[in-house]
């Protein structure tokens, strides 16, 4: 998704004139942003866009306005405060979900993993988490099976599942099998994919 | 009965408090910014405090079917250390929040220099992020309290129809009624304001811009007695309509005037489930 696709699927919005002048204000007045961002969903509405799937129109203007903003202005502070504000979800961070690269020393990413929100965890291990170390993504993984986030959420997943995640959710399985409970589906599938490929011990 | 919690301190009260008001009919409820029991020493524990009650509090809420909603402020008591006063230069950055419906608690503790000017600027903020504002009244001296608290109201421009001034009793009650601002009362276990007292002031009254909460924080109090006071006013003989104006219709006028309370996707309370008969949402009845 390009900025200029999202901004050809934001062509329907309530409001369109609002986001041509927000997008002009952030480029001329980077600081706008810090009121023009959070003002995104109240102008653009909250509505899937049929032509960028995946995309709501909130979300899409603010990756727009985060792109309007001029190359040279300083990564960070983030025209967010804080981590789960938005009630659709996602990091405040948008790059962690669209570029795949965040400003440098971004937090957004780490601390939405430490949240209990589970929007955020979600959010937090698309394609910007493999900025993580094995050990941060491994622990995420298992966050995620822990706390009934859907493992689809996470980018990457097969790629980077190794036998080190396989005996970390042999192990959860085993507890819960202990308790009388079962891991989700989708984590027993996973764990029986990683058995199944890795080297039988002789 | 459909509940509109106007004020209430979710951050105090435990997951059980949550699904125990959902199942009495509590669909919304709007956790006003105010001070912990605890003083805070820097602006820093404020923000950490903002950001709950915009994030993780409504995450929480969202659990139960409880769609949650916030005011933000620098409150009266915090506003006389000189450690907090830099919280009014964040404040701006959160009043443009979706999750935010109103600048509040402001208004008197101790009715200090300090609180006068915290006041005024905070009233200021409201006219320019046109949002609404929740003042507080100060528990001692009310009266003149809330006398002083209505100088400043007028004094500020803001829109009286757009401003609720909270905590009333008996006596405090005409004389806000007589300004045009909204009425709230906060329902407790045994002090300030009881559901019979309230009924009794419903019936002098009436219910045209009056507002019913638990006020309900880590202090006794208890968070299902917006739904007592519901029952109290129904035993009394008012309609179904006359408790639902007060503790839905009310609130969602009064918050509705920040053109954020989005309550779009809130299921319907009075749906049936066609199988049963029976109302779908839990004390939904
Ligand atoms: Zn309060």
């Amino acid at each position: 998704m390009t900025p200029d696709s999202l901004r050809a699927a934001l062509r329907g919005v309530p409001d369109p004139d609002w986001l041509d002048t927000a997008l002009r204000r952030v480029t001329a007045e980077p600081t706008e942003i810090t009121r023009l961002f959070p003002a995104a969903g109240r102008r653009c509405g909250r509505g899937a866009l049929p032509d960028a799937p995946g995309w709501t129109a909130d979300d899409a203007a603010r990756v727009l306005l985060l792109t309007a903003l001029p190359a040279t202005t300083p990564a960070t502070p983030t025209p967010s405060t804080g981590t789960a504000t938005r009630p659709s979800g996602g990091p405040c961070c948008a790059p962690c979900r669209c570029c795949r690269s965040a400003p440098p020393g971004c937090r957004c990413c780490t601390t939405a993993i430490r949240t209990n929100d589970t929007r955020l965890v979600a959010a937090a291990l698309g394609p910007y988490a493999r900025h993580l170390d094995p050990a941060a993504w491994r622990q995420a993984v298992l966050k995620c099976v822990f706390s009934g986030v859907p493992l689809a959420a996470v980018a990457d997943l097969d790629a980077r599942a190794d036998g080190e995640l396989a005996t970390m959710l042999a192990a959860l399985a085993e507890e819960r099998h202990a308790a009388g409970r079962d891991l989700p589906a989708d984590a027993t599938d996973l764990l029986h994919r990683l058995t199944a490929a890795l080297p039988r011990e002789a | 009965m459909r509940i509109f919690d106007p004020h209430i301190h979710m951050t105090s009260r435990t997951t059980d408090d949550y699904e125990r008001m959902a199942g009495a009919g509590v669909r919304v409820v709007v956790e006003p910014a105010f001070w912990l029991g605890q003083p805070r020493t820097s602006p820093a524990s404020f923000t950490d405090y903002f950001d709950s009650l915009i994030g993780w509090e409504p995450f929480r809420a969202g659990q139960f079917g409880v769609r949650h909603f916030a005011t933000i402020a620098l409150n009266p008591k915090e506003a006389n250390d000189p450690r907090c006063r830099p919280v009014l230069d964040l404040l701006p950055r959160y009043l443009d929040k979706d999750a935010v419906v109103a600048v509040g608690e402001i208004g008197y503790d101790s009715m200090t220099p300090e609180e006068d000017e915290a006041f005024a600027a905070q009233l200021a903020l409201a006219v320019a992020y046109e949002l609404p504002a929740l003042v507080h009244t100060p528990h001692r001296d009310k009266a003149r309290g809330c006398e002083r608290t209505l100088a400043v109201v007028a004094e500020s421009g803001i829109d009286a129809g757009r401003v609720v001034v909270d905590h009333l009793n008996e006596v405090t009650v005409k004389l806000v009624r007589d300004s045009g601002c909204w009425l709230g009362f906060s329902i407790y276990p045994d002090t300030k304001m009881t559901p019979q007292r309230m009924v009794e002031l419903l019936r002098e009254y009436g219910t045209d811009r009056m507002l019913v909460n638990s006020a309900a924080d880590w202090g006794r109090s208890d968070p299902l007695l917006t739904r007592a006071t519901g029952e109290a006013m129904l035993l009394a003989g008012f309609s179904d309509d006359d408790v639902d104006k007060v503790l839905w219709r009310n609130p969602v006028e009064f918050y509705g005037q920040s053109g954020r309370l989005d309550l779009s996707d809130l299921e319907d309370p009075t749906a049936v489930d066609p199988q049963t008969g029976n109302s779908i949402l839990r004390g939904g009845s």
